[in-house]
């Protein structure tokens, strides 16, 4: 499935989106390449979660499609897009607050053994693939059964991660990551992703603060009241040409 | 223990479980495990007080008429400590329980079905009504507080109907009546049933991808959503499971009383509720344990008889237990302050 660099992974075609009268999408193609980072960059309001929530299967699209790896999908759930390797960290929804560090990163996948008829919870497989997991992204925590509601917003990223990268995940939709982190911890989240880059991970990083997406992503997409106004490699480009198309 | 060397990954692995340890350490002196303390304290502060307060407290029999008296309120709690950790509410349990008394009377003395077939109709019955509770709420987005407000006076009115406002009686099945007061070694049926009933529902809170759902729910539904889990199935799944227990408390009342009486439920709720609330389960959701509402459902029936045995009026029971109530919420809001 990797090494076709510079091949399209995904592509959203023609999406169009209302809400009631308000129109979210007018006509969007967006595309992400393996192994490629995509910066979706646009201000409040521009369609960026919109367009994302409809590439995980928040919510269907009322016009255009999605293709993957040159087959039309229909996401009708979350899970249909997850099950396709398509997985989304959500602004501030992201995890369960009083849950700990393991049961968030399974949940909805939770592993379980039969006891005859009776499913249950592995909790021990999954106190200790937990570990794992979070040892491979390099995330240290004082346990894996702290409270998430005491780790800090960059830890929280890494959780996310973690559990994306425990399952899988071809391509990694992060919406705001760096929202209300310091310096340091945004840098490590654009560690992560550089890092997931070179696994073959592809990302698509949504924000509204160009000075964090920039150092990190390969190619940017600019989004403004709901239609793509630039889709650019970031040779081409810089921070304050993009700033202009974002305001003008 | 093998002796082999010790590798980093083993290394690594007893440190996690070293700083689990420490953790859960941690926990128990916090968060709902306080509040479980609490009141487990207070349950045996008022068992000593009244021990010393009246000499038939402690008495076995007495002790027996508590453990029956807290039996049919402890199923009920425990059925809805479920939908209260999901953020929920379920005001339909007592007259639910009632409805499925009178189903499992319809069925053994009305139509002289076996006795097995009653009680698991009456079950079928408490857990028809949690599924439709289940729908209303999960489909209809109808807020829990009005879909159960409804079922209950559903539930109600149909147990009236259906029985033409009359008790009926289990008088051709007298083995009926064994289900409940039947006993092993002098404890009472009815007391296992709920012992019984409250280590199957603790390890399906516990134990269990409903379990922990449950606690998803109430603690980030949206969270739960994007998570991939099928929100609504989850919810009718855990309301009907409510049904379930409402439908167990319904045929012990009616095996305790050898009669479905179809004027009595309405008040079990807030008992019940009451007993939740007690035992440290967030009215908010996403926290509790079923020990904590055993516990709960303890104190309430331990209080009640306490004051009743110091010849305390009744209607003043129900004022201590109403100051009770407003008590271990209040607790409950100062923990979560000090966090």
């Amino acid at each position: 499935m990797q090494g076709k660099t510079g091949g399209t992974m995904v592509e959203m075609r023609n999406i169009h989106k209302w809400f009631g009268r308000v129109c979210a999408l007018r006509g969007v193609d967006f595309r992400v390449g393996y192994s490629e980072v995509v910066g979706l960059v646009g201000d409040n309001g521009a369609g960026k979660s919109t367009l994302i929530k409809v590439l995980s299967g928040v919510f269907p699209p009322d016009e255009g499609e999605i293709v993957l790896e040159g087959r039309v999908v229909r996401f009708s759930s979350p899970r249909d897009a997850m099950e396709a390797g398509i997985e989304t960290i959500h602004q501030e929804t992201a995890l369960v607050d009083t849950m700990d560090v393991r049961r968030n990163i399974f949940l909805g996948r939770e592993l379980t053994y039969h006891l005859g008829p009776i499913e249950l919870l592995d909790l021990k497989r999954m106190a200790e693939e937990s570990a794992r997991a979070l040892r491979e992204v390099g995330l240290e925590l004082r346990s894996a059964a702290a409270s998430v509601r005491e780790l800090s917003g960059g830890q929280r990223q890494g959780v996310a991660i973690a559990r994306a990268m425990y399952f899988k995940t071809r391509l990694l939709i992060l919406d705001e990551p760096t929202n209300n982190l310091s310096v340091k911890e945004s840098n490590k989240v654009l560690q992560y992703i550089r890092d997931l880059k070179r696994q073959g991970i592809s990302s698509i990083f949504i924000t509204h603060n160009l000075h964090h997406v920039y150092p990190a992503a390969d190619r940017l997409v600019v989004l403004k009241h709901g239609e793509k106004i630039a889709d650019v490699d970031r040779e081409d480009t810089s921070i304050e040409e993009l700033t202009h198309l974002m305001i003008a | 223990m093998e002796s082999r060397p010790v590798t980093v990954k083993d290394k690594a692995i007893l440190e996690d479980r070293a700083k689990d340890k420490a953790v859960l350490r941690r926990s128990l002196f916090r968060s709902d495990a306080t509040q479980k303390i609490l009141a487990f304290a207070s349950l045996i502060v008022m068992f000593v007080v009244f021990s010393l307060a009246s000499p038939n407290f402690a008495k076995f029999n007495n002790i027996i008429g508590i453990l029956l008296a807290t039996a049919v309120n402890g199923v009920l709690a425990v059925g809805v400590t479920f939908v209260i950790i999901t953020g929920g509410i379920d005001l339909s349990v007592g007259t639910v329980m009632t409805f499925a008394s009178v189903m499992t009377g319809v069925f053994i003395t009305f139509w002289k079905l076996p006795i097995i077939i009653g009680v698991l109709g009456g079950v079928a019955a408490g857990a028809l009504c949690g599924f439709i509770n289940g729908s209303i709420t999960a489909k209809m987005k109808i807020p829990p507080f009005i879909a159960t407000l409804g079922m209950m006076m559903i539930a109600k009115g149909l147990s009236l109907v259906i029985s033409g406002t009359r008790p009926i009686y289990f008088i051709d099945t007298p083995v009926f009546s064994k289900i409940a007061m039947g006993s092993v070694l002098g404890i009472p049926n009815a007391v296992l049933v709920f012992f019984g009933a409250a280590i199957i529902a603790s390890l399906i809170l516990t134990k269990t991808v409903l379990g922990r759902y449950t606690f998803a729910l109430g603690s980030n539904e949206e969270a739960a959503r994007l998570s991939g889990i099928n929100v609504d199935a989850w919810k009718i799944a855990i309301y009907t499971l409510g049904g379930i227990f409402s439908g167990l408390a319904g045929v012990m009342m009616a095996s305790r009383l050898n009669s479905a009486q179809p004027a009595l439920g309405q008040g079990y709720e807030l008992e019940a509720i009451a007993a939740v609330v007690i035992g440290g389960t967030s009215l908010s959701g996403g926290e509790g344990t079923i020990l904590g509402t055993v516990i709960g459902a303890f104190i309430m029936s331990v209080l009640t008889n306490g004051l009743r045995i110091l010849s305390i009026p009744q209607e003043w029971q129900t004022v201590v237990i109403g100051v009770i109530v407003i008590a271990a919420v209040y607790a409950d809001i100062i923990r979560r302050r000090g966090q």
